[in-house]
């Protein structure tokens, strides 16, 4: 056998036995619970890496397969200006652009749609197929229409962000219970007033979760749009050129980008939601735990 | 009973719907259309009224937005008209798209349901690799998809394979989180019967467990199926694929072809909602068949 490849098993094993021990742990401290909550993910995550990079380097796999970690973290380390370039266009421009586009006015819509129950009972279910369908689909089109640069591939991601949004948001206006509606009646509140005080709050878990499914379907989609043309920087750019001409492990570093930025901003949503609805079950029993 | 209210809660709101999105529609197509007509007639050196730009806006040979008939013709052409052999034929194209779907739906399936069975069982499991399935999604996952279709295809693996893979990837997490939701789902009081019933932990996987995760598989299903599909038409795009619904799209995309991509594009969303529906009427059975109350 070889030695990179044996390291990389026992370090597997180390870990794996190190994390059946964690798991096994019941401390009567809440925060060394939580250390250990973070530290089992992260252990299992590195030993993953140490084998990726044991069986790369133990059997020589040819780096056009599959590079090793370090050599993807060499080349990150390299080209950080053209990451960060093909970072700025897809997601500083693109992404963002499209996503606060698209949530907004799939947001809007919804509230439209609200205000009456005939438009509400057709809007759901053909919402609910509009959004199940392979909306990434649109990219030529967008493409077509909008031009090569960041506005065709925002203009994907608004339509892709659109219905998640609206579906949601309608389903969550729904949401309050019929006791709670007419006790805003007996407080003779208007329209409006029930709207902002009692049904948005209610409906913003609803909200949260089209803001989550959409912060990974806007970087989805901005990429995809670009296999369909592009000025010579973005993302999906890259990923396609670097492919064409085998240098994987630049591949590879624009994927690590691409995986950071989404669990970013994935988190950051995560983290508002927190704040916005910390009344909902879900958090308040973890508080009170 | 049910038919008026079927009428009045389902089939005129939706039925409305869906006039207003093909009236918009027409109406968009003429408004993006008609500077192309007056262009033309200006180049020509004629005017040209409304009245004239009105026709031809519906008839453009590359227009900037088909009207639905347009599409709806280029369908019939290329589903009905065509053989089905044919290179040309819509239906063979969605064929090598579906294949795909189905293959990587039905490899993801596997697996999910692998991951959630292990994640119930072990601890560890759970801890160590529900956060990365969790990450997992937030990559984008089909940034990879170009990648696994070119590294496969210098290992020699080409066509399905690769394909599928990447509908694999997609539609294994919905299957793993909605199963291991459902296989969680039995209350304790059902746990605590069958300990008294001294059963063992296989025996309470067969019995309890599995039956009661049936309908969260059925809902993750519907979810992993429709991902799989973009996923299969996805996985076409990067290697200039000669066949399958994302090689329309990417041809039509290259020569202009705005036609065959919006005909294209209504085939992939008509085969979704076929796919979901398939999976909800199965679902629907099994349901009934294991004792499920519907709601």
């Amino acid at each position: 056998m070889n030695g990179p490849f044996l390291t990389a098993i026992l370090f597997w094993l180390a870990a794996w036995a190190v994390n059946v021990w964690l798991a096994r742990l019941k401390p009567k401290n809440p925060s060394v619970t939580r250390l250990i909550n973070v530290i089992i993910p992260v252990l299992f995550g590195a030993a993953l890496i140490a084998l990726w990079e044991g069986v790369t380097r133990g059997f020589n796999v040819p780096s056009v397969l599959l590079p090793a970690p370090s050599m993807i973290w060499g080349r990150i380390l390299s080209s950080a200006h053209i990451l960060w370039a093909d970072f700025q266009q897809t997601y500083l421009k693109a992404v963002i652009a499209g996503y606060v586009m698209g949530c907004g006015i799939g947001f809007i819509t919804a509230i439209l749609v609200d205000r009456s129950p005939f438009l509400r009972k057709g809007v759901i279910p053909v919402g609910n197929l509009v959004a199940a369908l392979p909306i990434v689909g649109v990219a030529p089109i967008m493409v077509m229409w909008f031009g090569f640069d960041w506005q065709s591939k925002a203009a994907v991601v608004v339509v892709m962000t659109f219905f998640p949004m609206l579906v949601n948001t309608v389903a969550g206006l729904a949401a309050t219970g019929s006791m709670e509606r007419d006790l805003m009646r007996t407080y003779a509140a208007t329209r409006w007033q029930t709207l902002f005080k009692l049904r948005l709050p209610a409906a913003m878990p609803f909200i949260f979760n089209a803001l989550k499914i959409n912060s990974t379907l806007a970087l989805i989609g901005a990429i995809v749009a670009e296999f369909f043309g592009t000025p010579i920087v973005g993302m999906g750019f890259r990923i396609s050129t670097e492919v064409g001409r085998m240098n994987v492990d630049m591949v590879w570093a624009t994927i690590f980008v691409a995986a950071l930025a989404g669990s970013l901003s994935y988190g950051l949503i995560a983290l508002a939601e927190r704040a916005v609805t910390f009344w909902h079950p879900s958090y308040r029993r973890r508080a009170g735990a | 009973m049910t038919s008026p209210s079927l009428l009045r809660d389902k089939i005129l709101p939706i039925g409305t719907v869906v006039l207003a999105i093909i009236a918009i529609w027409y109406l968009a197509a003429v408004y993006l259309n008609a500077p192309f007509e007056r262009d033309q007639a200006e180049r020509a050196g004629t005017e040209i009224s409304f009245s004239e730009i009105l026709p031809r806006t519906m008839a453009q040979e590359r227009p900037v937005l088909p009207a639905p008939h347009q599409v709806f013709t280029e369908l019939w052409e290329t589903t009905v008209e065509k053989k089905i052999t044919s290179k040309r034929s819509l239906i063979y194209h969605s064929w090598i798209t579906l294949s795909s779907t189905l293959l990587g739906f039905a490899m993801g399936t596997v697996l999910g349901v692998a991951l959630a069975v292990g994640i119930v069982h072990f601890q560890t499991l759970d801890r160590s690799l529900m956060p990365w399935i969790i990450t997992s999604q937030t990559i984008p996952i089909l940034a990879i998809a170009p990648m696994i279709i070119v590294v496969l295809n210098a290992v020699g693996i080409s066509g399905l394979l690769p394909k599928a893979t990447i509908s694999m990837y997609l539609s294994f997490f919905p299957i793993a989180v909605g199963m291991t939701k459902g296989l969680r789902s039995p209350e304790v009081m059902h746990l605590d019967l069958m300990r008294t019933y001294s059963a063992s932990a296989s025996q309470t996987f067969w019995k309890l467990r599995l039956p009661a995760a049936v309908p969260f598989l059925v809902t993750s299903m519907k979810v992993a199926i429709s991902i799989a599909l973009v996923g299969a038409i996805v996985g076409e795009l990067p290697t200039g694929a000669v066949a399958g619904l994302g090689a329309r799209l990417l041809a039509g995309s290259y020569y202009g072809q705005t036609v065959q991509i919006w005909s294209a594009l209504l085939m992939a969303a008509a085969l979704a909602g076929i796919l979901v529906s398939l999976v909800d009427i199965i679902g629907a059975r099994v349901n009934r068949r294991m004792g499920v109350k519907p709601a």
